[in-house]
């Protein structure tokens, strides 16, 4: 959610001269981390704070509030000339913990599967296992297939999807780029359907399965210039800028 | 007059041992501060859990032999690359090539050194790895090959520059001496000018493996990542993770003094270790061959 954090900072700041915001990336984790060693004032996230790191926080004297600032879905992504566009939650979990391995088992062409991924330090990453992966039980320990490309930034799995007949990869909807656009999966929840694909419309009516919320954490209960920057994040001029950057704005 | 002199003769000798003493002084301080940190680990962890095949810290899985296995095929294919065309070039430029020509490669191949690998990692992902994909036929050109032939790359530079120049301190007598013993141009370099720069040309490989092993950026872009098991000769056809791509993808994010902050520190300790294996290798190599030569000259 970094391009999000740094349109919402470049836009406050060109219309309060006096404040100057700077923006930091890295993923979730080490904005969490940030904020619990106290080097920042808002850590923004795309998943909720740990209980672990809240603990670590509170040890070190700082309450986290959480703001819920924008919501988002996750895409999952395959080569333009691949002839598969649907796949279950079962079969995308199948896949990415190895157990489905050719295109074949899930309607497509004779080829291996490459499976890309995210680092582990990605917010991303870790919603994908729960949320796809695990199926959104805790009780499973399914794991990613040790064989997944765990790619350092958003831009190497959209390039390496470009040109790879064998890729599937996933990402945050405000992160595909336009060519890939129309090779996004319909996800179902069961077999029988409904095949969902990923829109502003169909996450905010909740029927496109892998949606989630982006927070901002603050160090306490935010005051003075902290407490006006957060006000005007859920102002609808900030929200329209969630839009444009193919985020979803929360409802008002 | 000489009351100065000697006052400034103090202080330089003071300046220049302190600068000698203060590279030690580093080594030492950045080894002990590695084993504070990275040491816990093993209270941390159980060895048995080190040493098992399934890393993903997130989950407490700390299997560090992937890394391992991902670091050495890199490494040991990087220099599968980087040895013969670096001292072949090395030859070529000092033994070889007209003057002129040696003047124009030389600078030419030290730019090639001075590149930044996050460049050489961008050719890597659009150039190199799409080509290794469909030439060779794999699933994904993300793979511990396109890491060695890039590492290969960064190394020759190095590796030949420092290797030129020792052939380069070879007397011409000895040339001279071998020519005119009847030995051919092939003969000569191969029996005489390398045997005479082998501690200089020894030097060079040690760099450039050094710069192979510590090589992060342009790894982490172009090997994939993915920490599986490399022990099949077959698995230079696969994606690998390396310890510096761990490191450096990993260390942003973990909390001070977590059990994975430790092992990724411990980490950074055998990396440390295994350069140090290395060069104490090379140079008792070094020094062997200096006290033959020696004996045979008295």
């Amino acid at each position: 959610m970094v391009n999000l954090a740094l349109a919402w900072a470049e836009r406050y700041q060109s219309g309060h001269p006096d404040i100057s915001i700077s923006v930091t990336g890295g993923g979730s984790g080490t904005g969490i981390a940030s904020l619990v060693n106290g080097t920042v004032d808002v850590a923004n996230a795309s998943r909720a704070m740990t209980a672990d790191e809240k603990k670590q926080a509170e040890a070190n004297g700082i309450t986290p509030v959480e703001f819920t600032v924008a919501r988002d879905a996750i895409a999952v992504i395959v080569n333009p000339q691949n002839p598969v566009r649907r796949l279950t939650l079962q079969q995308i979990s199948d896949i990415y913990s190895g157990k489905i391995n050719n295109w074949s088992e899930v309607g497509g062409d004779r080829r291996p599967i490459v499976r890309l991924s995210r680092e582990t330090n990605s917010g991303t990453h870790v919603y994908f296992l729960q949320m796809v992966i695990r199926l959104g039980d805790s009780k499973n320990t399914t794991l990613f297939s040790t064989d997944t490309l765990l790619l350092p930034s958003s831009e190497g799995i959209i390039n390496e999807l470009r040109q790879n007949l064998n890729a599937i990869g996933y990402d945050g909807l405000g992160y595909v780029p336009p060519d890939l656009m129309d090779s996004l999966i319909a996800v179902g929840r069961e077999a029988g359907g409904p095949y969902v694909i990923p829109s502003i419309a169909t996450v905010n009516d909740n029927s496109y399965p892998v949606a989630r919320d982006l927070y901002m954490y603050t160090a306490g209960e935010p005051v003075g210039a902290v407490k006006d920057y957060l006000a005007w994040i859920l102002s609808a001029e900030a929200q329209t800028i969630v839009a444009d950057l193919g985020f979803v704005p929360i409802k008002p | 007059m000489k009351r100065t002199l000697n006052w400034r003769e103090t202080i330089i000798t003071a300046i220049i041992k302190t600068c000698g003493y203060s590279a030690v002084v580093f080594v030492l301080l950045i080894f002990f501060f590695l084993l504070r940190e990275g040491v816990p680990a093993l209270a941390e962890v159980k060895l048995g859990d080190l040493l098992t095949k399934r890393w993903y810290p997130i989950e407490s899985h700390f299997g560090i032999l992937p890394l391992l296995t991902g670091s050495l095929i890199v490494t040991v294919g990087a220099m599968l690359i980087a040895i013969p065309f670096g001292i072949g070039t090395a030859v070529f430029l000092s033994e070889i090539a007209p003057r002129w020509l040696r003047e124009v490669l030389k600078p030419l191949v030290e730019l090639l050194g001075g590149l930044p690998s996050v460049v050489l990692g961008f050719l890597g992902i659009l150039v190199l790895s799409p080509f290794l994909r469909v030439f060779l036929d794999l699933p994904t050109g993300l793979t511990a090959l396109a890491g060695a032939l890039l590492l290969g790359g960064i190394a020759v530079p190095t590796t030949v520059s420092i290797a030129e120049d020792a052939l380069d301190a070879v007397p011409l007598s000895y040339r001279e001496g071998a020519l005119a013993l009847g030995a051919t141009k092939w003969q000569t370099i191969w029996r005489v000018t390398l045997p005479a720069a082998r501690s200089g040309v020894l030097t060079a490989l040690m760099l450039g493996i050094g710069r192979t092993i510590g090589e992060t950026m342009a790894v982490m872009m172009v090997t994939g990542n993915a920490p599986v098991l490399a022990v099949k000769l077959t698995s230079i056809f696969s994606p690998v993770r390396t310890m510096t791509a761990t490191i450096a993808a990993e260390m942003g994010e973990v909390a001070n003094n977590s059990t994975h902050y430790h092992v990724l520190f411990f980490i950074g300790l055998v990396l440390f270790l295994i350069s140090l294996a290395v060069n104490i290798t090379a140079s008792s190599l070094v020094f062997k061959s200096k006290k033959r030569a020696e004996r045979v000259l008295s």
